[in-house]
């Protein structure tokens, strides 16, 4: 194919998906990036580095992940054939592990003995600890005050797994104000320390790297729904938080022109209230947290706070190759409110038995919305990145039933 | 190039002693008091000004320069009102170098060439924005050097002799050594590390340089002075603006007058 024309190439060698992404960190750090760019690069050709990270995924993450027709679901909607991607099903309970491992083994490629992390919903968090487990590394985890309470499950999982969860009072206590405590972290501890970013965004290389990392999801649903249907899927629905398992999923089929992609946003109370995580729909470029992206900001460039009953969702940016995907209208991108994502969750459990986290829940509030008006051979995959157990305190509390 | 800033250290070369570079956030801890604090600086003993814009997610920073900013901005501080400030200090004080110091969302958003301009008129000599680093020259530092702002670029002990040229390939004004890996307000290299690190980057440049980052005390102050031609202080600083409300302008002027003491008792190396 005309390789001039893919949508597959970027970033560019200073890390610019169109005029988004780049490096825009502190000097301290600079040598770092540019040494873990180094040996990102020499992993990337290296199909040791590859072997190894695919029999992780085979035998301690478990995948493949299923490819599950919901025939209940499908029913109810009365329209497209719905699919969901069953990454809830990965050791740890959702996507984030499979980025996870591929950076520890880079950790552990560059010497580093030390890692820290950010997280929102507990679910990086808790994946950034096992694999620390697994591999006998210290492991520091940056979360929120708000997060803290809203996600206590997971809070308690991470110290179970020899983490140290370090509350962060700064700002509005969420999961922007995690990134930027680790990122002072890591400028005070820049020789042994790695960090290892949950989502496809911070400085290049990392939005390419964590995408190449989920890109898994994609590369099996391809082969999945070819040996299901005979065929690649018309839309592929994926929510979005920082971006990493829609752009996971979205990426192998980027250049498939016909393959619809639809990325959906937290439009927490209502994109109208302004209480709400949805960048691509309601912000404006800016930089922060290391790349030029979409951000909820104020006329002053100051960074507002994002809303979501989701925490995985509640983050002010967007990773730097949606913004260009969302530019060149190669992707489209949506939100939906929390109530929809709450009875999107409801459903799911009664009509599948299946829990979802309130991040995929988004994504099918917006399938409800799609595949109704959609013909019975319309082929629809849905990424259910995660599950929902972590999630039954804020949706009781939602629901206001007392446990 | 910046006159005010070229002139003052070849005054400071002149007088053979150290500078003292003193931040403050505009806007800390409200407009007018903000004002009366940076109009106190130069006659308590400031040979620069480092003006901090204010910004929501300061990730450079320690605590007292994020409870600063966030002060700042809960009372209102814009970019707008910080370049006002400037013209304001401007009418009285036509000699003293300002640096405005931030992070580039603000000046991105408020537009890079409008931003440029505005600054020119008000009076600023010269920006540090600690995001940007010289593969990012192209956003801001070239355009600043077009219109005669210095663009300020900070060396790290992580910036080795294979980095040290392209950091110092398009500084102007000063360099400004920070003597730790780590945010600002934590602590202060040891005296004959900074020194042996000041002499490794002398071999590569002619440029002034300032040293800052945990600098606190009169007696710290002192020490670095020996060796650095400028001394930045500025976490000390604003802590101050926190523990005096109301009377922010007096009690930074008695640190300030305390600290330029201490730099000017350095015996020069
Ligand atoms: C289950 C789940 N889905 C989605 C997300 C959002 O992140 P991303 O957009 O990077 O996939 C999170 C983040 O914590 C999550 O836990």
């Amino acid at each position: 194919m005309d390789q001039s024309n893919s949508f597959r190439n970027g970033p560019d060698e200073d890390g610019h998906f169109g005029t988004y992404g780049g490096r825009f960190v502190a000097e301290t750090l600079m040598p770092l990036i540019l040494d873990l760019e180094e040996h990102f690069a020499a992993a990337s050709r290296d199909e040791a580095f590859w072997s190894e990270f695919n029999e992780l995924l085979k035998h301690y993450v478990g995948r493949p992940s299923p490819l599950t027709f919901a025939p209940r679901i499908t029913e109810r909607f009365g329209g497209a054939k719905i699919y969901f991607k069953r990454d809830e099903l990965n050791h740890t309970g959702a996507h984030k592990i499979n980025n996870c491992i591929g950076q520890i083994l880079l950790a552990r490629r560059m010497g580093k003995t030390r890692i820290i992390a950010e997280t929102g919903a507990g679910q990086h968090g808790v994946a950034t600890a096992t694999v620390c487990a697994r591999f006998g590394m210290p492991c520091t985890v940056y979360m929120g005050e708000t997060d803290i309470e809203r996600q206590q499950p997971n809070v308690f999982r991470m110290r179970l797994l020899g983490a140290e969860v370090r509350p962060v009072s700064s700002g509005t206590r969420t999961l922007k104000d995690a990134m930027n405590e680790a990122l002072r972290d890591w400028v005070a501890n820049v020789e042994d320390t790695f960090y290892i970013i949950g989502t496809v965004a911070g400085p290049h290389p990392y939005p390419a790297m964590v995408r190449d990392f989920q890109a898994v999801i994609g590369n099996e649903v391809r082969a999945q729904i070819v040996e299901a249907e005979g065929r690649l899927p018309d839309t592929l629905v994926a929510c979005i938080g920082g971006g990493s398992n829609a752009m996971g999923l979205f990426h192998p089929f980027l250049d498939d022109a016909g393959v619809r992609l639809i990325g959906v946003e937290a439009g927490g109370e209502g994109v109208e209230t302004g209480r709400h995580a949805a960048s691509l729909t309601a912000g404006r470029p800016g930089v922060l947290h290391g790349n030029r992206t979409y951000l909820l900001q104020n006329d002053d460039g100051q960074i507002n706070d994002a809303h979501s009953i989701s925490a995985g969702l509640d983050y002010p940016g967007i990773g730097p190759e949606h913004a260009w995907l969302h530019d060149v209208g190669r992707v489209e991108y949506v939100s939906v409110t929390d109530a929809e994502a709450l009875e999107a969750f409801q459903l799911c459990a009664e009509l599948e038995g299946i829990l979802p986290a309130l991040e995929p829940s988004h994504a099918l509030a917006h399938v409800a919305k799609l595949a109704p008006d959609l013909g019975a051979d319309h082929l629809l995959v849905m990424n259910l990145c995660g599950r929902g157990d972590k999630d039954v305190f804020s949706v009781a509390e939602a629901l206001d039933v007392e446990l | 190039m910046s006159d005010r800033i070229d002139a003052r250290f070849r005054q400071l070369a002149d007088e053979r002693r150290a500078g003292l570079v003193t931040f403050v956030t505009a806007g800390d801890p409200n407009p007018s008091e903000s004002q009366r604090l940076l109009a106190a600086l130069p006659r308590a003993g400031a040979d620069v000004i480092e003006l901090g814009m204010p910004f929501s997610d300061p990730m450079a920073d320690g605590p007292a320069i994020q409870k600063s900013s966030l002060r700042a901005l809960e009372a209102g501080q814009t970019l707008a009102n910080t370049l006002a400030m400037v013209g304001e200090f401007r009418t009285s004080d036509d000699a003293t170098p300002i640096v405005l110091m931030g992070y580039y969302n603000p000046i991105f958003s408020y537009g890079v060439d409008r931003f440029l301009e505005d600054a020119t008129r008000a009076g600023v000599d010269g920006l540090i924005i600690v995001d940007l680093p010289p593969e990012a020259d192209s956003e801001l530092c070239l355009p600043a050097r077009a219109c005669g702002i210095d663009f300020i670029r900070l060396a790290t002990p992580t910036t080795d002799d294979r980095r040290l040229p392209s950091v110092l390939r398009n500084s102007s004004g000063f360099l400004y050594y920070v003597s730790i890996a780590g945010i600002t307000g934590t602590r202060v290299g040891e005296t004959d590390v900074v020194a042996g690190a000041l002499a490794r980057i002398r071999a590569h440049t002619e440029l002034p340089i300032a040293v800052g980052f945990g600098i606190r005390t009169p007696e710290q102050a002192s020490r670095i002075a020996e060796t650095a031609d400028a001394v930045v202080v500025g976490s000390a600083l604003v802590d101050a603006v926190e523990h005096t409300p109301g009377n922010a302008a007096v009690a930074v002027s008695e640190l300030v007058e305390q600290l330029k003491a201490g730099v000017l008792s350095a015996r020069k190396a």
